[in-house]
């Protein structure tokens, strides 16, 4: 679809839910492709628990920085709603598309009671209105249908590859996937990058 | 995979910053590699680790700093290309040895790649290192792109030879720990002819230190000729701009970003500074002739700024009068890192120019939707971490023991429980091995009235980093205190590189185990070894060493981490809530485990009212059934 330069990507999510493999797997398929690839990554402290988030930046041109500059991502992956909802407010713009996970990791606000985490509806009616498509993938859950909670990441990168947002197509996230995952595991995740592909592929985006 | 080994001159990768450092290494022959991990500088060391045997170099994990620049310089002083890499804080544990080398010289090259951490996103301070360089005499680089981050590296192999002294090369996280596409060259394979051969008897030594010294800034002389021909500065824009940039490192990208956001490229020009010291001065004094406004843009310290204004200074005019803007000026933070925004900014402010951002509406509403749900997500321990377990017990003995004793702390990922997850019981923190330090001191001051018990802890990796000389001095100068080594067999903080108690290398060899337990018994001190998901054990042999006064005593506290068990394989329990039991609020636990204990794996299900397990998140350890008044939560083996 779009033909942006540089076409900005945030991942976010909460440490340890997959986030630097799946920012490195597009990163290493497009550079496959001949596009300049920059990953800014939140590492160290954030991986315990914290809000993390990958910013990547493609280009046909040239390099960019490790940084996207506020309000100017152009998709932004989610693998947690809030974490979401956090990358849209500091990134966003009425043109960026999205492509979140249902599946919430509680906050310890929420957990000790202190706070409300929104309901999957009001999750989804907030990310349409703030974005010009957007897609609610209940990852986790087909996850954990196909036996491992650890295929939501790759079920996602497959939804982001299915809402057409990246020059990149199921082609090049096969590729990518056949070279960095061991051969035990390889076949599973084939699986499940295409299950979120056909997820996207499936629906409508809830439309801004 | 391994390509930083294995990826052929010509193709591009995609490296993080520091794998391409490491791989500009190999393109340079290294040979020998060592470091001691710390964010955000461990893959140097750690990817060339992983490529050492079909490298035919060596690598490895040392156990501190200093001793890693050591070892490294040993290896330049018999012949062989040599890198060393540390996070700020290390070069500060090397420094003492550095402030030798450096009037000491050496043989093959010998690179020492400080990774700096601005905004300390994974640190305990966000310093500068570049001084060091300044301060040693030494050269300095600054790559600004992962392609420089590379082929610099092959470079200060050949300056580090050509000067005959160490080269220091100073990234930022978002060069070591970003990612790009690298262009590479060709490897060049290392020295086979090691051989340690003396000229003089003070070849290896700074002695005679006036004259070593004098020589040291002959060398630094010579090291400026080379930087003024250097094709990592360089200079974009107009003939003659209205402002220009001076800049390096990260800085470089936020700069170009930032011109282009303003649509300011008629106006502003760009500097780079790649060799940041000593500075090229012929270079330098071509390029500031072309305007009379210059904006200092570089993380943290207004280094460049500084030397910018003494070289200035020092030409007496023949620049012209120029006027500053950086850190000084307060046009550039202070603190804290910068990004592309920060820098159109200070840009804009210089220039008169508005920066064109989101819509108004769009921001306001965004704020408005999102405000009330993205509330700050707190860093805590993860499902099933022993050091949650462990500051439970800490705070039931200190509670029992009722002296308003406290806790020492240290750097490691336990360094958390200064936070709720943790239960607030670390009261301190500084450098590695400085609450052990700490608690010597506080353990002394008994003559001036002090009656509090006080507990040190510190990790596995730590003991063996710079806490074992602050116990020697404890035991010998009779302190009072209690030392706790969180011992998880991992240095997990920095991502699971071994160390002298877990038995293996960098490169996976076997080796030794140093057993923590007896080195202490050795030492001639009271040591008690508890396992810390025994919540009652663990406060009870704590609270009975309080008690023992007099001396110092150890209390070991081991499990392995909570993330390396999970990869280990099965976990011990399937847990779940018994919903007959769990009574919620009407309990009068006051939901003890979700409200108090603060497990990830434990949430509340507001529609039923208890307590429930995340099944995404939970690691099986089991150990909030102990901690429940109903006994609801049940763990069944798996």
């Amino acid at each position: 679809m779009t033909e942006k330069d540089p076409l900005n990507v945030v991942v976010t999510g909460v440490g340890g839910q997959g986030n630097v493999l799946i920012s490195q797997l597009i990163g290493k398929a497009l550079v496959k492709e001949g596009h300049h690839v920059t990953i800014g990554e939140t590492y160290g402290a954030s991986q315990r628990g914290g809000a993390v988030m990958s910013h990547i930046r493609i280009s046909r041109q040239e390099q960019y920085g490790p940084l996207i500059p506020e309000g100017q991502a152009d998709v932004i992956l989610g693998l947690e709603p809030v974490e979401t909802m956090r990358v849209l407010a500091q990134y966003g713009h009425p043109g960026v598309i999205v492509i979140a996970n249902s599946r919430p990791v509680y906050t310890m606000a929420v957990t000790t009671g202190a706070a409300e985490y929104p309901g999957t509806e009001e999750v989804t009616r907030l990310l349409g209105e703030l974005s010009s498509a957007a897609w609610v993938i209940n990852a986790t859950e087909i996850a954990l249908e196909m036996g491992a909670s650890i295929l939501t990441n790759i079920i996602m990168v497959g939804a982001l590859v299915g809402s057409r947002a990246l020059p990149l197509g199921p082609e090049g996230l096969e590729a990518a996937l056949r070279d960095s995952m061991p051969g035990d595991k390889l076949e599973m995740n084939l699986t499940a990058a295409r299950r979120g592909l056909e997820e996207a592929r499936a629906r409508q985006a809830v439309a801004g | 995979m391994a390509s930083i080994a294995t990826g052929k001159a010509g193709t591009s990768e995609l490296f993080m910053g520091n794998e391409a450092i490491a791989r500009g290494a190999l393109e340079a022959g290294v040979g020998f590699a060592a470091a001691y991990p710390g964010t955000p500088s461990s893959e140097v060391i750690g990817t060339l680790a992983e490529v050492a045997k079909e490298g035919e170099i060596y690598a490895e994990w040392s156990v501190n700093e200093k001793v890693a620049m050591e070892v490294a310089a040993a290896a330049s002083f018999a012949g062989v290309r040599a890198i060393v890499a540390m996070k700020q804080n290390g070069v500060n544990v090397a420094s003492d040895f550095l402030m030798n080398l450096n009037l000491t010289g050496t043989k093959a090259g010998l690179v020492i790649a400080a990774c700096d951490d601005p905004s300390a996103l994974s640190s305990t301070n966000e310093q500068d290192s570049r001084p060091f360089a300044k301060w040693a005499d030494l050269p300095l680089l600054e790559p600004g792109t992962f392609q420089e981050a590379k082929d610099m590296t092959r470079w200060a192999f050949e300056i580090s030879e050509e000067i005959s002294n160490a080269c220091m090369m100073r990234t930022v996280t978002r060069v070591s720990h970003a990612r790009g596409d690298v262009e590479l060259g060709e490897r060049i394979p290392p020295s086979k002819n090691a051989r340690f051969t003396a000229t003089s008897p003070v070849d290896f030594t700074p002695y005679p230190v006036p004259f070593k010294h004098h020589q040291l800034i002959a060398k630094l002389t010579k090291v400026r000729e080379l930087f003024e021909s250097s094709p990592f500065n360089r200079y974009v824009g107009p003939e003659r701009p209205e402002l220009l940039v001076v800049t390096s490192g990260a800085c470089w990208f936020y700069s170009l970003e930032a011109v282009k956001a303003l649509n300011a490229g008629d106006r502003v020009g760009i500097l780079k500074l790649g060799t940041t010291w000593p500075l090229p001065e012929r270079f330098l004094q071509k390029n500031l002739a072309r305007t009379e406004r210059v904006l200092v843009v570089e993380e943290v310290a207004p280094f460049l700024e500084g030397n910018l204004k003494e070289f200035v200074g020092g030409q007496m005019g023949d620049a012209g009068p120029l006027t500053f803007y950086g850190k000084r000026s307060g046009h550039i933070p202070d603190s804290g890192e910068l990004n592309p925004n920060l820098v159109a900014k200070a840009l804009g402010s210089v220039l008169d120019l508005e920066v064109e951002g989101v819509s108004p509406e769009y921001v306001q509403k965004a704020q408005q939707l999102t405000g009330s749900h993205t509330h700050m997500r707190a860093i805590g321990f993860c499902a099933g971490c022993p050091h949650r377990a462990t500051f439970w017990s800490i705070k039931n003995a200190l509670k029992l023991d009722g002296r308003d004793g406290f806790v020492t702390g240290d750097i490691g990922c336990y360094t958390m429980a200064l936070g709720p997850t943790g239960y607030f019981q670390v009261k301190t923190v500084q450098a590695m091995g400085s609450g052990v330090g700490l608690a010597c001191g506080f353990g002394n001051l008994a003559r001036t009235g002090f009656d509090q018990p006080v507990v040190s802890v510190c990790g596995d990796s730590t003991f063996f980093h710079a806490a074992i000389p602050a116990l020697l001095n404890g035991i010998y100068n009779h302190s009072n205190f209690t030392l706790m080594v969180l011992d998880n067999s991992a240095t997990a903080m920095t991502g699971f590189q071994p160390h002298p108690g877990i038995g293996k290398t960098a490169t996976g060899e076997t080796t030794p185990i140093v057993d923590i337990e007896a080195l202490c018994r050795a030492m001639g001190v009271r040591v008690e070894v508890t396992d810390p998901f025994d919540l009652e054990g663990t406060t009870e042999k704590l609270l009975d060493l309080l008690r023992d006064d007099g001396g110092v005593r150890v209390l070991i506290a081991k499990r392995t981490c909570g993330l390396v068990r999970a990869r280990q394989g099965e976990p011990d329990y399937r847990v779940h809530i018994d919903a007959e039991k769990c009574r919620g609020d009407d309990c009068g636990c006051a939901r003890l485990c979700t409200r108090v204990f603060q497990c990830p794996g434990l949430i509340w299900d507001a529609e039923t009212g208890s307590a429930k397990i995340d099944e995404v998140i939970c690691s099986g350890c089991g150990v909030c059934a102990d901690i429940c008044p109903a006994g609801a939560i049940i763990n069944e083996a798996v």
